[in-house]
């Protein structure tokens, strides 16, 4: 079953590939099929997923490397528990997202949607993989579509950005690979699990603290932490409107995850040594971050800083090492990725019919757009955490988990949330507010269902997650609670 | 026949608002899509009809409360979510406080509504407007019932955003705009506290049920600095939403909503969260004089800054508003003062007549097209109601005997003579403060000759229709005999038999030298401003000449907005912090950086060169970094 979610998007694309030149039209449907049917399976696993049964459900393995000689071996699997499964979901319910909102994207439809897939497709392995060969192979397959998807997809310095993209992510692989190598030769086996069980481990070819510092500066590029987060405005803000959905939506979380699935995880001593480092780091992350993003003129640039101010939080809700902690981070992971999916989606839609992002010149666009305002505004609420909105459960989560060990910190935190309600507000207020200029006068608000669709699905699990949050925080729980138990 | 009132009806009073304001949206939503026809008139009459049901539940909650035991009517708490060892739960808290406020917020925002349907009838935004106001009415509801200071939260921030989407409702006009933005950045200003402060106790007591915090505290477990630090940062929240010293600067700017609005935010809900929040908490408070003390200084510096900010203001609403800010002032320093119950009854008392304050102002603007005194002037001949209906409000606020305010007012005056005298000294010149502004409002509103209004068609002022007259009669009523109710000290047995414990609140005792002497300073102010503005006996500018540098003063509001938008959030924030971080960013961090990647760039294109296309290169460098990885493990662990 999860081998067919994995790989169901990679079909697709092989289908993508043999279509004909004069059905290039043709190729969003097959990546809105193929992804509605990665979707749906995700759903079906979620609702599928026994909560009292064992941690990794669904696996699927096979033997893959492995000789006599060899002092280890890998091999080839997959399964889900509570961390990952909600993580799937999102990474399937938000290709569906952005599919339909590259549903015009101009040049090169075939090429494009066949590269959407293959990003979905090493998403979901990097989130279902149970052994860390594999885990590494599809962290790295990302970085090929990503690359083709903004040099050749994206806007402004393009080309740049793909390539600092690409060395960012390279340069943090190249630690986080001996890391992962460290770790397997130790214990002889790159099985998630059989490592798990394995109790601590305290010196393998490296200091553990060592494999762990190499794992976090991997992460940490991914996440991104401050100081390591000079890619991102750039690639989002280069990037098309998709791209910028998954990249802040799903791509950042793979840093979050991995950070709890491996540094947190498997090196539960050396984490409870660094959890005040970590949470530095965090704190600094969540206040440079917000007052960065004070600063911005372009929209999009906007966003994207705040994205790194928000993923702050995941940082610090795992710094506290504790189950409330750990599952606001989670959970910070999941509504962070619709919140900033949305806005994404939404900074798109009103470039498409603006053609500029500077906030100097729009202005009162809500008497002329009053859809995109209100979808905007809303996307904005959530994202300055309103209560009963997605991103508040998550944010006071991190900050109840994170107070009881690090009070400075969880200030710092909710000092943020206040610099997010004024870079918002803001934002809100001069692009939306105010009397049209009368270059934007004639715009008139045509929404497409292929933008409709997207904006109020996402809409509607934002405010059911904020309103009804806890079957998915029972889920995360139950991911979060053998990670704790690792620690104590 | 008695009943008391089941859980899910009492649910009812907040899900009523909620529902409406669901349905309006949604319909909306399908119009958008082209479904349905456009009726704005059923978002009115729903939203009426909503609030109508909240203010009867509301009666039968307040009646069950007063025939219940210990004036509480208990229901289960229900699991919101639960991570060991997080628990919320959302429950419903009906006890006197409570209930008093549930039916004060539901009545007061009924006559709001359908004086609104007058107001706002040929506003493009009508439907947004019953809309935003249901949530707002319905949000405030839902705060009032939180068990859980969580739960409390939630609606404590929505009804934040309510008066948000209302001060900024036309969001056109660029005061608005700011209006809007600042109300909500300065009472999350606040909302850190409170935010901070509900960590703390969690931390504390692993508690966030109100209920259990306060036994906690009564039974000594929480630690006398951690409950002082506790209750001082609920009271910034408190600040924030209640516009007290240093966090008033918002409220005066809400203005820019529509009127009815200003109506609703002065009187039932926003600025009465935060008395309300620190009165649902009050035996916390009673347990930690550092607490108290602070509440009463804010309190009375507030009662007496914004009484004299409400002497100089020219527009009509902004002298209303700066009242409004004073009277709350009031009220924080009588519950500084340990008088629960007379902060309440203000409370309660202001609700109404402030209210039709607000009302009266609009009707004027409404015949007249300005909220600026300076061009009104003889209005009473030309709307005698409006007139009757503001001279009753005006004096009700004053404290006047016999109308509301006097009794409530009253009981303040008298608890802090028994409490803390400074206090009350702060408070008396309060009264004179007010008599004194409300006596100008009247005389530049209502005597002398009409000045012309606001421009083109409002030559000849007219009375308002009926529609906006028939509230404001019902309020005028509320504000001339609500002040009775706690004559048989009803409303005081109600709030202090709620209480968990005994002896947490003192009972004034009234006197009737200090009822005479706050209805004769009263009577003082009024007359001063009679002899200024009514016979002109002096001249207003020949007053403000002997006091320029005070006028000066009040007239910029004590520099207050400067140092706030000039100093701290331009200057300091985003000239200096943030400016200093943006620079550091693109030239110190990315600069580093992106001078290693112009290396590898350069390395990049050698590769290029020998094997052309871009997949390739990405082979090599995986292929590179296996390498290098390689060599690092071999070199560490030979």
């Amino acid at each position: 079953m999860l081998s067919l979610l994995v790989f169901l998007p990679l079909a697709g694309t092989a289908l993508v590939a043999v279509l004909p030149r004069r059905w290039e039209g043709r190729a969003r449907w097959i990546a809105l099929g193929a992804s509605l049917g990665c979707l749906g399976i995700a759903l079906a696993l979620f609702a599928a997923y026994d909560r009292g049964g064992p941690q990794f459900q669904f696996v699927d393995r096979h033997v893959w490397l492995s000789s006599d000689v060899a002092p280890f071996s890998v091999q080839y699997a997959l399964g889900v528990d509570g961390l990952s499964l909600p993580l799937l979901v999102l990474t399937a319910f938000l290709t569906v997202v952005a599919v339909l909102i590259s549903w015009e994207i101009g040049p090169r439809p075939k090429e494009y949607f066949a590269w959407l897939l293959v990003l979905e497709s090493s998403l979901l392995g990097v989130f279902s993989s149970l052994d860390l060969v594999l885990f590494f192979l599809f962290f790295e397959l990302e970085l090929l579509p990503m690359y083709f998807l903004i040099s050749i997809w994206g806007t402004g310095r393009r080309i740049y950005s793909a390539w600092k993209y690409v060395f960012f992510t390279f340069f943090g692989s190249a630690f986080m690979l001996v890391g992962i190598l460290a770790l397997g030769l130790e214990a002889g086996t790159f099985d998630i699990r059989a490592l798990q069980e394995m109790g601590p481990i305290r010196q393998a070819v490296l200091p553990a603290p060592a494999i762990f510092a190499f794992l976090i500066i991997g992460f940490g590029i991914k996440l991104p932490v401050v100081p390591l987060h000079t890619w991102l405005p750039d690639a989002h803000t280069d990037a098309p409107t998709a791209v910028s959905v998954m990249l802040a939506g799903v791509l950042l979380k793979m840093g979050g995850y991995g950070i709890l699935r491996l540094c947190i995880s498997l090196l539960p001593e050396v984490a409870r040594d660094a959890s005040l480092w970590l949470g530095a780091f965090a704190g600094a992350t969540i206040l440079y971050g917000a007052l960065a993003t004070l600063m911005q003129r372009d929209l999009k640039r906007l966003i994207a800083y705040s994205s790194v101010s928000h993923m702050g939080y995941v940082l610090l809700g795992a710094s506290a090492l504790g189950t409330v902690g750990l599952v606001g981070a989670s959970m910070q992971m999941f509504t962070h990725g619709l919140i900033t999916g949305l806005l994404f989606v939404m900074v798109g839609l009103v470039y498409e019919r603006t053609h500029t992002r500077d906030i100097g010149e729009l202005g009162g666009l809500a008497a002329r757009l009053p859809y995109l305002t209100v979808v905007m505004v809303f996307a904005g609420l959530a994202s300055l955490g309103l209560p009963s909105l997605a991103g508040f459960v998550s944010e006071a989560t991190v900050f109840l988990g994170t107070f009881p060990r690090h009070q400075a910190l969880a200030v710092m935190g909710v000092l943020g949330v206040l610099l997010a309600a004024a870079y918002i507000l803001w934002m809100v207020q001069r692009v939306f507010w105010g009397e049209a200029a009368p270059r934007w006068q004639s715009l008139q608000e045509k929404v497409a269902w292929w933008e409709r669709v997207p904006t109020l699905a996402l809409m509607t699990v934002i405010l059911l997650v904020g309103v009804y949050p806890s079957p998915l925080m029972d889920l995360f729980e139950g991911g979060i609670i053998p990670i704790v138990e690792r620690l104590t | 026949m008695f009943r008391e009132i089941p859980e899910a009806a009492a649910w009812a009073i907040v899900l009523a608002p909620l529902g409406s304001f669901a349905i309006i949206s949604l319909a909306s939503l399908a119009r958008s899509l082209g479904l349905g026809r456009s009726r704005p008139p059923h978002s009115a009459w729903l939203t009426i009809g909503a609030i109508t049901a909240s203010l009867v539940l509301s009666l039968w909650a307040l009646d069950s409360v007063v025939q219940a035991d210990g004036h509480a009517v208990s229901f289960e708490p229900h699991r919101w979510v639960s991570i060991a060892p997080l628990e919320v739960s959302i429950g419903f808290r009906l006890d006197g406080l409570s209930a008093i406020m549930l039916a004060v917020v539901a009545g007061v925002s009924l006559s709001v509504q359908v004086y609104s349907q007058g107001y706002m009838a040929h506003d493009p935004g009508y439907s947004r407007y019953f809309a935003f106001m249901s949530l707002f009415t319905g949000a405030m509801l839902g705060l009032v019932a939180a068990s859980n200071l969580l739960q409390l939260f939630v609606f404590w921030e929505l009804v934040g955003l309510c008066s948000y989407l209302l001060i900024g409702f036309w969001f056109q006009r660029d005061a608005a705009r700011r209006a809007a933005t600042k109300a909500f950045l300065v009472t999350r200003l606040g909302d850190l506290g409170l935010l901070s402060a509900l960590l703390l106790i969690w931390r504390e007591t692993g508690e966030l049920d109100i209920g259990a915090i306060q036994e906690a505290a009564l039974t000594g477990a929480i630690g006398s600095g951690v409950l002082a630090f506790f209750a001082g940062g609920v009271f910034a929240g408190a600040a924030g939403k209640s516009a007290q010293f240093p966090l008033h600067v918002w409220l005066p700017d809400a203005m820019e909503g529509p009127t009815p609005v200003s109506a609703l935010i002065h009187a039932a809900t926003m600025v009465a969260a935060g008395v309300y929040l620190v009165a649902r908490l009050f035996p916390l408070y009673a347990l930690s004089e550092e607490a108290l003390t602070t509440v009463a200084v804010i309190g009375s510096v507030t009662a007496v800054m914004a009484g004299l900010l409400g002497l100089v203001m020219t527009d009509i609403k902004r002298v209303l508003a700066y009242s409004t800010i004073s009277q709350l002032g009031y009220m924080m320093a009588g519950l500084g003062s340990l008088g629960l119950a007379p902060a309440i009854f203000h409370l309660f008392t202001h609700a109404f007549f402030k209210a039709l304050l607000f009302l009266g102002a609009g009707s004027v603007n409404h015949a007249t097209g300005t909220f600026d005194m300076r061009q009104m002037g003889g209005l009473a001949r030309y709307m005698p109601f409006t007139f009757l209906f503001t001279v009753v409000a005006a004096l009700a606020l004053v404290g006047i005997f016999p109308l509301a305010g006097f009794w409530s007012k009253d009981e303040l005056l008298a608890i802090a003579w028994d409490e803390r005298r400074w206090v009350f000294w702060a408070l008396l010149a309060g009264v004179f403060l007010t008599a004194l502004y409300m006596g100008r409002l009247l005389f530049l509103t209502f005597a002398g000759t009409y000045r012309g209004g606001g421009g083109e068609g409002h030559g000849h002022p007219h009375e308002s229709p009926l529609v906006m007259l028939v509230p404001m009669a019902a309020l005028a009523a509320l504000s001339v005999g609500v002040g009775l109710v706690n004559l048989g000290k009803g409303m005081e047995h109600l709030l202090v038999g709620s209480l968990p414990e005994e002896g947490l609140a003192v009972e004034p005792h009234f006197r009737w030298e200090m009822a005479a002497s706050s209805v004769g300073v009263g009577v003082l102010g009024v007359g001063v401003a009679w002899l200024v503005y009514g016979l002109k006996v002096v001249r207003a500018e020949v007053i403000r000449s002997v006091f320029w540098p005070l006028a000066a003063v009040l007239e910029r509001k004590f520099f207050m907005d400067d140092l706030y938008e000039g100093v701290i959030a331009r200057g300091l924030v985003l000239r200096g912090v943030a400016w200093a971080l943006q620079q550091g960013d693109e030239k110190g961090v990315d600069g580093l950086v992106n001078g290693i990647g112009q290396a590898v760039r350069v390395i990049a294109q050698r590769v290029r060169m020998v094997q052309a296309g871009q997949v390739q290169v990405y082979g090599a460098a995986i292929a590179l970094g296996v390498v290098v990885s390689t060599v690092v493990i071999l070199l560490v662990n030979p």
